[in-house]
C-alpha cells in the first residue's frame, strides 16, 4: 500500500510541476492545486498509514498519528486561500495587462518577449 | 595614555579645518597644523624610552569576546613611521597653504589630509591586527578622496577609482590573511602574533596566508605588477603626491612587511616572492621613469623603483638587508618628498609639468634649482648625500646573497642596471628642467615661490645633507631602534660610514654614475626605441578590463534573470532535483524495513482513478473546463484516501474545500480564457515533462522512504493528554484548538488576510467581461434555474443544522470549526448561485470583513482570557455540567476558540466568493469600498 501511495504522490507532484511550468495563469493555478494535494498527502503519510485507527479516543486500539493530520487540516484550508488569491491575482493581471501569461507579456513569435500592455 | 593622544589629536584635527573655513587661509592652515604639531611633540617626548629599546603599550578593552581591543603599541619601527607621518605631514600642511589656489576648497583638503594622517598613524601604532586593518582601509579611502580632490577632472576621478580598486582589493586579501593568522595563533594581538613565528611557519596554511598577506602589501606599495595605479594617482594635488604617494601611504605595505618580518619572513617562500617582486619593481620603475615627460610621472616611477628596492632588501632574508631597508625608507622619504614638493613649486610657478616645455629654469628659479639638484643627486646616489649611503649599502647587500643559486650574480648586475637608470632619470630631471635651452610655450613667466612655500623643501634637503654627512649622529639611534623592532631585538653590526674603502660596491656606484651619464647623453636613441614599442595605457586597459568583466557579468545576469517566471521555476525545481535527489542515489536508503499494508480492491481502484484523473487533467489542461472537472475528481480521491487511512477530519475538510475550490475556479474561468493556446515548442514540452518526471520520482521516492521507516512520534503525548488536559476525545481537534492553538490562530489570521487581499484586488478592477463563452456561444439568459432555487432554499436550514452539529461534536468526534465553517459557506454559496448576489444581499446584508474580524477577535479574546486566571496565552479550561433533559454537558473554552475559527472561515470563504461572484452579475451594484 505504501508503494502505491508513494507512486500516487510522485505522480501528482509530476503533474502539478508540469502544469506549473505552463505559460498561462490558469494551468499554473491548477498545477498548484495539484501540487498541494501531493504535499498534503506527503505530510499526512509522514505519520505512516493506518487503517481503522481514527485518532478519536476510545474508538480503536491503535491510533493514527494525529499531529500530521492537524497540520494537514490547516494546510488544506490555507491552500484554498492561497489558490484563491492566486486565481484572483490572475484575473486582476489579465484585466490590467490584457493577457493571461505568467510574465504579464506574451512571448513574441521570434522568441523575444515584447510588451503587450492593455 | 600619551600613545592614545598621539592618535587622538589628529583625529580631533579632522573637524578643525571645517570649523575654521570662514577664517583666513593662513589661520586655517595654522589651526590645522596645531593638533599634529602637539602630537609630534608628544611623540618626541617618548624618544628616550623608545631609543632605550622599550615598547610602549596602551590597551582599552572594547569587545573582548571577539578579540577586539583598542590596542596601541609604540616601538622603534612605529616611532620611525610616526615621525615621518607627523613630521612630513606638518611640512605638507605648510606647503599646501601656498600650493592650493583660491578656487580650491582648503578646508576640504585639510580635512581629507588629517583624515589620512589619522588613519596612517592608526596603522603604525596598532597593536591589534584587526584594528590595523581598519586603519589600512581608511587610508585607501582617504587616498581615494585626496586623489579625486579635483573631481572635475576626469583623470583624477579615474585615477582615484583605479587606486581604490587595486588597494581595496589588496585590503581584502590582507583581511583574509590577518583572519587566518588570527585563527592559527589564536589571537589578534600583534605582540602574540610576532612571538608566534614557529606556529605560523609550520602551519599548512602558511603559503596561502603569506600570498594573501603579500598581495595586500604589494598592491598598497605599488609593487609590480600592481604598480600601475601609482602613476595615475598623480592626478592628485602635489602635496598629496608628496605625502601619500611617496613618503607615507605607499610605504604602508613596506611597513607591514617590516612589521610582520619576525613572524612571517623566515621561509624560502617569503624570500622568493618578496625579493623577486622587489627586483622586478626596481627595474621596471627605474627604466620607465626615464621616459616620462611629466615631472610627476618621472617621480612616480622613480618612487615605484625605490619601493621595489626596499622590498627587495626585505626579501633578501638577511638581517643586515633589513637594516638597510629601514635606512632607505628614511632617506627615500626625505629626498622624494622634497622632490615632489619642488615639482609642485615648478608646476605652480610655471603652469606646466611637461619636461619638453620646461627648460632653462635655472635663470628664473636658482634656489629651487639648487634644492632640486641636491635632492635629485641624493636620489641618484651621489656621494655626500643620504641616498648614496643606503644605495651603497644596498649594492653591498646584493653581493652578499644567494637567492638565485648559481644565478645569484644576476642580482647585483640587475641592481647596477637599475642604478644606472636611476642616475639617468635624475640627470634628466636636473638637466631638462633647469638647463637645456630656454622654456618653451609656458603660460606664465617662471619665478621663485614665496619663501614659506619653499621652506619644507629646504628643511628636507638639509636633512638629506646632514644624514649624508653625519649618518650616525643624525639617524643612528633611530635606525638602531627601528631595526631592533623589525628584527626582534638582535641588530647585526653595521657601519653607517661615508667611506668604506675601495671595494666592489664603490665600483658599482661608479659604474652606475658613469653609465647614467652615458645613457642620458644617448637618450635620443633610447627614446626612439621606447617610442617604437607599442604603448600601453594602464588607465585605459584597466578600465577596459573592468568594463569587460562588467559586460560578462551582465550577460550572465541577463541569461539568468531574463524576466521569465517559467525559467526561474525550472532553475528552482532543478535545484530541488539535485539537492533532494543526490542522497537518493544510494538506493539502500530507500527501503526502511517497515512492513507494508496489503493493497485491497477499494484502495487499488481509488488509486487508479486518482492517477487517471490526474493524467487527464494534464492532457486536457488546455480545455480548462474539462481539466477543472478532472482535477475535482483528483480532489475527491484524495479525500477518500484520507477516509481510508483513518483521517476523517481531513476527509471532511478536503471534501468541503474541494467544493469551494471548484466553484471558485469556475467563477474565475468566467474572466479568463476558456482555452489555453498552444504556444509551447515541443522541446520546451519535453524539457518540462522530463523535469516534472524527475521531481515526481524524487518526491515519490522520499515519500516511500519516509513511509516505510519505523518511527516514534511525539503524538503519544497528545493522545495521552487530549481527554485529561484538553477535555476532548477527537485528538486532531484538540491539537488544533488547544495544544497547538497558537498555530491555528496564526493560520486563521492568514486566511483572513488572504481574503482581505482578494477583496482589495477586486476593487476597481477594470473588468474584462466576456459576453459569450470561448466558442462564441452567448451566456444563457436563464440566470437562476427554478429547480436549483427551490431545492437550495429548502436545503439551507438543513445544511446549517448539519454545520452546527458538526461544530459542536468536533471536540469529541470528527468535525470542528474548520469543517463546520466550510459547510456553512457551501450552503450560503449555494444561495448565491441559485438566486444571485442581489437576492442574497437583500435578505442577508452582512459584511464579511466584519465576520472575519469578529472571528479573529473571539479567538484572540479566548486566548487572552487565560491571562485573567494567571495562565499563559490560550490555556484552555473545561468542565462538565449536569443539566436536566440534556444530560451531561461539557463546556470548554476551546469551543469559544473554535467559534472564532468557524467565523473566520465562513467570513473569508464568503468574502472571496461573493466578491468574485459580484463581478459576474450583469447589473453589478455600484461598488463601495468599505475598508
Amino acid at each position: 500500500m505504501e508503494t502505491l501511495l508513494a507512486c500516487c504522490i510522485g505522480f501528482l507532484t509530476a503533474c502539478g510541476v508540469f502544469l506549473m511550468l505552463r505559460g498561462r495563469t490558469f494551468p499554473v493555478a491548477m498545477g498548484l492545486t495539484m501540487l498541494s494535494y501531493a504535499v498534503n498527502l506527503f505530510l499526512f503519510s509522514s505519520g505512516r498509514l493506518n487503517l481503522q485507527g481514527a485518532a478519536v479516543l476510545g474508538m480503536s486500539e491503535n491510533y493514527a498519528d494525529p499531529l500530521p493530520q492537524a497540520l494537514v487540516l490547516t494546510a488544506i484550508v490555507i491552500g484554498f486561500a492561497m489558490t484563491a488569491f492566486l486565481v484572483i491575482l490572475a484575473i486582476r493581471a489579465r484585466s490590467d495587462l490584457g493577457n493571461d501569461h505568467v510574465d504579464g507579456k506574451l512571448p513574441d513569435s521570434d522568441g523575444r518577449r515584447k510588451e503587450n500592455g492593455a | 595614555m600619551t600613545l592614545l593622544w598621539i592618535l587622538l589629536l589628529p583625529l580631533c584635527g579632522i573637524s578643525l579645518p571645517m570649523l575654521t573655513a570662514k577664517w583666513s587661509r593662513s589661520a586655517c592652515a595654522l589651526l590645522t597644523a596645531l593638533p599634529p604639531a602637539l602630537a609630534f611633540i608628544l611623540l618626541l617626548s617618548q624618544t628616550s624610552a623608545v631609543f632605550a629599546g622599550e615598547t610602549l603599550r596602551f590597551s582599552l578593552a572594547w569587545v573582548p569576546v571577539l578579540g577586539l581591543d583598542v590596542a596601541l603599541r609604540l616601538d622603534g619601527l612605529a616611532y620611525l613611521f610616526s615621525l615621518l607621518i607627523l613630521g612630513i605631514g606638518l611640512l605638507i600642511i605648510l606647503y599646501a597653504r601656498f600650493y592650493l589656489s583660491a578656487a580650491d576648497s582648503m578646508p576640504r583638503f585639510y580635512t581629507f589630509l588629517m583624515f589620512f594622517m589619522t588613519a596612517m598613524l592608526g596603522i603604525v601604532l596598532s597593536n591589534n591586527v584587526l584594528q590595523l586593518w581598519l586603519f589600512w582601509e581608511l587610508t585607501s579611502i582617504s587616498s581615494f578622496l585626496l586623489i579625486s580632490f579635483w573631481w572635475h577632472k576626469s583623470e583624477a576621478r579615474r585615477g582615484a577609482r583605479m587606486a581604490l580598486t587595486i588597494t581595496g582589493a589588496g585590503g581584502l586579501c590582507l583581511l583574509a590573511a590577518l583572519l587566518l593568522i588570527g585563527r592559527i595563533v589564536g589571537s589578534y594581538d600583534l605582540d602574540v602574533i610576532l612571538a608566534s613565528a614557529d606556529i605560523l611557519l609550520a602551519h599548512s596554511w602558511y603559503p596561502i596566508l603569506l600570498v594573501l598577506f603579500l598581495l595586500g602589501c604589494f598592491t598598497k606599495s605599488a609593487q609590480f605588477p600592481f604598480h600601475f595605479w601609482l602613476p595615475n594617482a598623480m592626478a592628485a594635488p602635489t602635496p598629496v603626491s608628496a605625502y601619500l604617494h611617496s613618503a607615507t601611504m605607499v610605504k604602508a605595505g613596506i611597513f607591514l612587511m617590516a612589521r610582520f618580518y619576525p613572524a612571517l619572513a623566515g621561509s624560502d617562500l617569503w624570500i622568493i616572492l618578496v625579493s623577486l617582486t622587489g627586483l622586478a619593481t626596481l627595474l621596471v620603475g627605474a627604466y620607465l621613469a626615464l621616459f616620462k615627460h611629466d615631472l610627476k610621472g618621472l617621480l612616480a616611477y622613480s618612487t615605484i623603483s625605490h619601493l621595489g628596492l626596499i622590498t627587495l632588501l626585505l626579501g633578501m632574508g638577511t638581517e643586515l638587508a633589513a637594516v638597510v631597508a629601514i635606512f632607505h625608507i628614511i632617506n627615500h622619504a626625505t629626498f622624494k618628498a622634497s622632490l615632489f614638493m619642488a615639482a609642485g613649486i615648478i608646476d605652480h610657478e610655471t603652469g606646466s609639468r611637461d619636461m619638453r616645455k620646461l627648460n632653462g629654469l635655472w635663470a628664473y628659479m636658482p634656489i629651487t634649482g639648487t634644492l632640486v639638484m641636491i635632492a635629485a643627486a641624493s636620489m641618484a646616489g651621489i656621494p655626500l648625500l643620504n641616498g648614496f649611503l643606503s644605495k651603497e649599502m644596498f649594492l653591498a647587500e646584493t653581493l652578499d646573497q644567494h637567492l638565485l643559486g648559481a644565478l645569484s650574480w644576476l642580482i647585483p648586475l640587475l641592481a647596477t642596471i637599475a642604478a644606472v637608470f636611476s642616475v639617468a632619470y635624475s640627470l634628466r630631471l636636473i638637466h631638462d628642467v633647469f638647463f637645456n635651452g630656454e622654456p618653451r610655450g609656458l603660460t606664465k613667466t617662471p619665478h621663485e615661490p614665496p619663501h614659506l612655500m619653499r621652506l619644507p623643501v629646504e628643511i628636507l634637503v638639509v636633512l638629506c645633507i646632514v644624514i649624508g654627512l653625519f649618518p650616525v649622529w643624525a639617524v643612528g639611534a633611530l635606525l638602531q631602534s627601528a631595526a631592533g623592532a623589525v628584527l626582534g631585538g638582535e641588530v647585526p653590526a653595521y657601519s653607517l660610514a661615508l667611506w668604506h674603502g675601495v671595494n666592489l660596491p664603490l665600483f658599482m656606484s661608479v659604474v652606475a654614475i658613469s653609465g647614467g651619464l652615458l645613457i642620458y647623453s644617448y637618450r635620443k636613441r633610447l627614446f626612439d626605441f621606447q617610442n617604437s614599442l607599442p604603448g600601453l595605457d594602464a588607465l585605459n586597459s584597466f578600465e577596459l578590463a573592468i568594463k569587460t568583466v562588467n559586460r560578462y557579468c551582465r550577460y550572465f545576469y541577463e541569461w539568468l534573470d531574463n524576466g521569465s517566471l517559467q525559467r526561474y521555476m525550472v532553475f528552482l525545481l532543478s535545484a530541488v532535483v539535485v539537492l533532494a535527489g543526490l542522497p537518493l542515489l544510494d538506493v539502500s536508503v530507500l527501503a526502511g524495513g517497515r512492513e507494508e499494508l496489503p493493497i485491497d480492491a477499494v484502495n487499488a481502484t481509488g488509486a487508479a482513478l486518482l492517477l487517471i484523473s490526474a493524467l487527464a487533467t494534464v492532457i486536457w489542461h488546455r480545455k480548462r473546463v474539462v481539466a477543472l472537472l478532472m482535477i475535482s475528481v483528483v480532489g475527491l480521491m484524495v479525500s477518500i484516501a484520507f477516509t481510508r487511512f483513518s483521517a476523517p477530519d481531513l476527509a471532511l475538510t478536503q471534501l468541503s474545500v474541494e467544493v469551494v475550490t471548484v466553484i471558485l475556479l469556475m467563477l474565475a474561468l468566467f474572466f479568463l480564457p476558456h482555452k489555453t493556446p498552444s504556444q509551447s515548442e515541443p522541446s520546451r514540452v519535453i524539457r518540462d515533462i522530463s523535469l516534472a518526471g524527475l521531481v515526481g520520482i524524487v518526491i515519490g521516492s522520499w515519500a516511500y522512504a519516509v513511509m516505510t521507516r519505523p518511527f516514534t512520534s511525539i503524538s503519544d503525548f497528545f493522545l495521552a493528554n487530549a481527554k485529561t488536559g484538553g477535555g476532548g476525545t477527537n485528538v486532531v481537534n484538540v491539537i488544533l484548538v488547544d495544544f497547538r492553538g497558537f498555530d491555528t490562530f496564526g493560520e486563521i489570521a492568514v486566511l483572513g488576510i488572504a481574503a482581505l487581499g482578494i477583496f482589495k484586488l477586486l476593487t476597481r478592477i477594470p473588468l474584462f467581461k466576456p459576453s459569450s463563452d470561448g466558442d462564441g456561444r452567448p451566456w444563457s439568459r436563464e440566470r437562476h434555474p427554478l429547480l436549483l432555487a427551490t431545492v437550495s432554499q429548502s436545503l439551507l436550514p438543513l445544511a446549517l443544522m448539519v454545520s452546527v452539529y458538526i461544530f459542536f461534536r468536533g471536540h469529541n468526534l470528527p468535525g470542528g470549526g474548520f469543517i463546520a465553517g466550510l459547510i456553512t459557506s457551501v450552503a450560503l454559496i449555494l444561495q448565491y448561485i441559485a438566486h444571485g448576489v442581489d437576492w442574497v444581499k437583500s435578505r442577508m446584508d452582512i459584511e464579511y470583513q466584519r465576520v472575519i474580524a469578529i472571528g479573529l477577535l473571539i479567538a484572540l479574546v479566548t486566548g487572552v482570557a487565560s491571562f485573567a486566571f494567571g495562565r499563559p496565552f490560550l490555556t484552555s479550561w473545561f468542565d462538565y455540567f449536569h443539566l436536566p433533559i440534556l444530560g451531561e454537558l461539557e463546556l470548554a473554552s476551546a469551543i469559544a476558540f473554535d467559534l472564532g475559527v468557524y467565523l473566520t472561515v465562513v467570513g473569508a470563504t464568503l468574502l472571496i466568493l461573493s466578491s468574485l461572484g459580484k463581478m459576474t452579475t450583469l447589473h453589478r451594484p455600484v461598488h463601495k469600498e468599505t475598508i
